[in-house]
């Protein structure tokens, strides 16, 4: 078998509602809270969230997305530049409760660049993290997620994708071996 | 993915549409990052780009200084009339001494045609071209071309008129190719003796009238009357043309629309462009500063990604 399903669209539907009653648990109404979502993959978790969390509240949510392009560890240690996204972070995140909402948490870099480039925008009073999927035992430097989707036991060789309707026809998460991921790649 | 076409930027003539996309598409992003309360990001912790000018500036040397230093690079800054260049030192000895300081990048003006091009083929680090005498000036057309996409939208099909001193101007040039590239159609104005013989051969309408120029485009270039590069008389008095080619409020009311107003800076007020002109709200001369320096952050960190480890 090439790809596994992890996640159907019925399994995801119920794990994105159930991680934003979590959400709510802790950040009761929202007025001092605000989601970010981490280009290109995570502002498509931070977009679902939003819907759901104002359909349960009634009220409007502050949502941006952040780019971490210009922040990461790996500039010039990749054969061509890495070309950024748009970040929209129009409101101030002066000492708001900041969610950073990512898809896929693997090495913990991407999160790491994440902070680097939000702490650019002002000073929080304090920073989360949501994650859809985590893939454990698998970080390069000490992250965790306050909040998990779905944890996964996974090899470095293998490749987590989390799909959508929206973007490729299907709301779904896939696992793709080793076989399947290098096939992709060629 | 993307990456230039080049190694180094001596002129808009060697960059393809592509190359000039990527740089106006990346400057996008850094603008929104000289917007933010803190305006540097860590790209380029580990580059040392020196800045080597044998004639004088100040926007464009702050505009490349605050680029460099908004990316976090070294930066090192060298001026003609401070060093051993009076003594007798070759361009390329200089520029070997401080690359033997390892130094990654080196941007350049210099007062002769090609002096970027030559020391590109001379040393190994990246040259960025910033103004070759009346050759090239291709941070300045990027940035006007970065400035127009941003005011209407696009620059394909938009007419454009670069209205002055033509045939001193490195900004002409570079601005002729640059905005040809992207699809824009380009005229030159000015008197007789300032536009360059068979410059229609690039493919730019001339003229010689000013308001005929004006109602015919959607963008005026003004540029300065570069006297220190005139060693003889072009035209009769400063007064005379600033009479047939200054634009002064009421010609700019007098149109029958609307045009944008751009200046590559610094102004002579006065002369080719009158001081109501330049603040009125048609003007976008301070927005293509702070465009500069979103470009230049746009073309050091798509040259320096290229830079071997």
């Amino acid at each position: 078998m090439e790809k596994q399903v992890i996640l159907n669209a019925t399994q995801l539907e119920l794990t994105l509602k159930r991680l934003s009653h979590q959400l709510i648990e802790t950040h009761s109404d929202f007025q001092n809270s605000i989601l970010i979502g981490l280009q290109p993959r995570g502002i498509h978790v931070t977009t679902r969230l939003k819907n759901i969390l104002e359909s349960i509240l009634g009220h409007t949510i502050q949502a941006g997305n952040l780019d971490i392009t210009f922040h990461r560890d790996d500039f010039r240690r990749r054969e061509t530049p890495l070309l950024p996204s748009i970040t929209n972070i129009d409101f101030s995140i002066e000492n708001k409760r900041i969610i950073l909402i990512d898809d896929v948490l693997f090495t913990g870099r991407t999160i790491r660049a994440g902070l680097d480039a939000l702490l650019t925008f002002g000073r929080p009073s304090q920073v989360q993290l949501l994650i859809l999927i985590d893939r454990r035992f698998s970080r390069d430097l000490p992250i965790q997620a306050d909040y998990i989707g779905k944890t996964v036991d996974t090899l470095s060789t293998e490749r987590v994708a989390v799909e959508w309707l929206e973007i490729e026809g299907q709301d779904q998460v896939l696992l793709f071996t080793k076989e399947a991921n290098e096939a992709a790649q060629r | 993915m993307k990456q230039l076409s080049v190694d180094h930027l001596t002129g808009i003539v060697d960059l393809t549409r592509q190359d000039i996309e990527l740089i106006l598409e990346t400057a996008a992003r850094f603008k929104e990052v000289i917007n933010r309360p803190i305006k540097k990001v860590p790209s380029l912790r580990d580059i040392t780009i020196a800045n080597v000018f044998f004639e004088n500036s100040t926007r464009t040397r702050l505009s490349f200084e605050l680029a460099q230093k908004r990316l976090s690079a070294d930066v090192v800054n060298f001026s003609a009339a401070s060093s051993s260049v009076k003594k007798g030192e070759t361009l390329v000895d200089t520029v070997n001494n401080i690359l033997a300081m390892k130094v990654d990048m080196v941007v350049m003006r210099h007062p002769n045609p090609g002096a970027a091009q030559f020391l590109s083929q001379k040393i190994k680090a990246r040259v960025v071209n910033a103004g070759d005498g009346t050759h090239e000036h291709p941070t300045q057309a990027l940035l006007d071309a970065f400035s127009i996409q941003e005011k209407l939208g696009t620059v394909e099909g938009k007419k454009v008129v670069i209205v002055g001193d033509i045939l001193h101007s490195r900004v002409a040039l570079s601005n002729i190719y640059c905005l040809q590239k992207l699809g824009a159609e380009v005229m030159v104005c000015g008197p007789s003796t300032l536009i360059p013989k068979h410059i229609d051969q690039l493919g730019v309408k001339v003229s010689h009238n000013l308001r005929e120029a004006l109602e015919w485009c959607d963008v005026a270039n003004m540029l300065r009357i570069q006297l220190e590069r005139q060693d003889i008389k072009f035209f009769p008095s400063l007064r005379e043309y600033a009479s047939l080619f200054g634009l002064d409020k009421a010609l700019l009311d007098s149109l029958s629309k609307e045009i944008i107003i751009m200046h590559p800076g610094p102004i002579n007020r006065g002369v080719e462009i009158s001081s109501d002109v330049a603040d009125s709200k048609q003007s976008i001369i301070l927005d293509q500063v702070e465009n500069g320096v979103a470009i230049r952050m746009a073309v050091i960190y798509l040259l320096a990604a290229k830079i071997e480890r």
